[in-house]
């Protein structure tokens, strides 16, 4: 009797500490993956300046533009500077700005094609390209392991060890800005248009 | 969905890292087994021999194959990404010369970032023919490859899906499997081509043996003898199909979880759709990608020559499912992802 008890709790403190070792684990790849949107924001904000300087002389007349982009990077830095997973909703809102406005700048930049087959403007849209699609594939495996620590969190019976761990749930990085959530309008009915 | 893609994941790597040690072991058994049965035919061989002739007690052939055996296995799995790498030609891109490489640079950073393992290090291979390949040994070593022509025919979008589908060969270790055993094919091919000849002046030798045996009064050895010959030189004919198919057997299904890998990173199947018909429509074989790489690519290099000199057989022995399969999942994943986002395809 007292053997098949000490059997029993000895898989038992085995089976903890496999679910805290696990949830530790996904606890910090989840903090990594933050830190590595980190990088690639703070990559974003770097080119930012060079891709405005190269542009600035032939499209004086676009300023507006170009001004809301700067300001929409320096309002990203600044948000960004209290990081950690507690000031995520700001960093994401900001970041979320920083995204419209260049992608407003894109749009424009497309209108001049002198522009682009002058000086280093292609290769530092391609540039910029890339860190967009860095900072999205960045949070794309934040979110991934974000939910995969979440997941475990509430599982049973994890959730028993989730208090020693010191497991919180993970905020995932969402789309705030209501634009880009917006479901684009296709029309399938092939009526000519009026 | 990634709690269970994850355990996938996982799996996928323990199988490969199971597969891997089982291929080396079972390599370095084949050695053996050629030894030791040439040992053993020539022991039942001598015996009946007069007491003064030459009598073979001691397997000498069976310790010294199995060593070089062990030998090639373990010089094989540790220099396989850069011999496949030499044996197509490639060079590095470490400081991109023009737009194209440093979009391929940037597309390799980005899928490694949606794919969470580290960089690795780039290639290009100077062909025409549109392909990829991956190599490596682990996550932390692995290598990618990819054709000029693919840098020159696909767009940023299909380069990313190919890259992707590249880096799920990466993550679930297939590269590990797939590189050890192109280095050991090409070691048993070698071997075969080098050791042919040694091997046809032996049988000459067994042959002769084994009649004077069967002609004196033990026939029972004899007739076993001839067993154990037959068997041993089918082997040793055999074993460069043998490792053929296992080329094919390993690759088929796995070209299909990579595919849903790379789709999953870039989160764009239809991209890799194209990029396959495109892949799919360039004429010219990948000439500089020989035989013993082919299971690594993304699309086989050899296809098109097998399919034009022998027809109906090119089907059991492609290294690759059909590409037109392979579409067709991919676009099957674009519908249920559009489906999903509650968007339905315009065309």
């Amino acid at each position: 009797m007292g053997l098949i008890l000490l059997i029993v709790l000895a898989a038992v403190v085995l089976y903890g500490i496999a679910a805290y070792n696990g949830l530790i684990n996904l606890k910090n790849q989840t903090l990594n993956a933050f830190k590595q949107i980190d990088v690639q924001l703070k990559r974003r904000h770097d080119l930012i300046p060079n891709l405005v300087n190269a542009v600035k002389g032939a499209m004086d007349f676009e300023r507006q533009t170009l001004e809301a982009v700067i300001q929409a990077r320096n309002q990203a830095i600044t948000a960004g500077a209290n990081a950690g997973p507690g000031a995520m909703h700001q960093i994401a809102a900001a970041e979320n700005q920083l995204t419209a406005a260049l992608s407003r700048f894109n749009v424009v930049v497309e209108q001049y094609p002198q522009l682009k087959a002058t000086g280093n403007v292609a290769q530092l849209q391609e540039e910029l390209t890339s860190t967009e699609n860095k900072v999205g594939f960045a949070r794309q495996q934040y979110n991934d392991a974000a939910t995969q620590y979440n997941t475990k969190q509430q599982q049973f019976p994890t959730n028993l060890f989730a208090g020693i761990a010191k497991a919180t749930p993970a905020e995932l990085w969402e789309i705030t800005d209501e634009g880009e959530r917006a479901v684009p309008q296709v029309d399938l009915s092939m009526k000519p248009k009026a | 969905m990634t709690d269970d893609a994850s355990l996938n994941l996982f799996q996928q790597q323990e199988a490969n890292r199971r597969r891997t040690i089982a291929l080396v072991i079972g390599f370095v058994l084949f050695f053996a087994w050629l030894g030791l049965g040439g040992d053993l035919i020539l022991h039942l061989a001598t015996t009946d021999a007069a007491p003064e002739a030459y009598h073979h007690s001691f397997p000498w052939f069976g310790l010294v194959l199995t060593a070089i055996g062990a030998g090639i296995a373990r010089y094989g799995f540790a220099s396989g990404p850069n011999k496949v790498l030499w044996s197509t030609g490639a060079r590095e891109v470490t400081e991109p010369q023009t737009d194209k490489e440093r979009q391929l640079v940037n597309v390799v950073e980005e899928m490694a970032i949606a794919a969470g393992v580290p960089r690795p290090r780039i290639w290009l291979v100077p062909d025409a023919d549109p392909n990829a390949f991956a190599t490596g040994l682990d996550q932390m070593h692995s290598h990618i490859a990819v054709t000029q022509g693919l840098l020159d025919l696909c767009t940023r979008d299909e380069l990313q899906a190919v890259v992707g589908h590249e880096l799920g060969h990466v993550k679930n270790l297939d590269v590990r499997l797939m590189t050890t055993l192109a280095a050991l094919v090409g070691a048993v091919a070698l071997m075969h081509d080098g050791m042919g000849r040694l091997m046809r002046g032996g049988f000459r030798v067994g042959g002769g043996g084994s009649r004077g045996g069967g002609g004196g009064k033990k026939g029972g050895a004899g007739q076993l003898v001839i067993v154990l010959l037959v068997l041993w030189v089918i082997t040793w004919i055999l074993a460069p199909i043998i490792s053929q198919f296992l080329a094919m057997a390993v690759s088929r299904k796995r070209e299909y979880l990579a595919d849903a890998m790379g789709a999953q990173f870039t989160r764009n199947p239809m991209a890799l759709a194209t990029a396959l018909q495109k892949i799919e429509g360039a004429a010219a074989p990948t000439s500089s990608i020989k035989r013993g790489a082919a299971h690594l690519c993304i699309a086989d290099p050899l296809g098109r020559r097998m399919n034009m000199r022998e027809g109906g057989v090119a089907n059991l022995l492609a290294t690759h499912p059909p590409m037109a399969v392979r579409i067709a999942r991919l676009k099957g994943m674009a519908f249920q992802r559009l489906k999903a986002e509650g968007q339905f395809p315009a065309a």
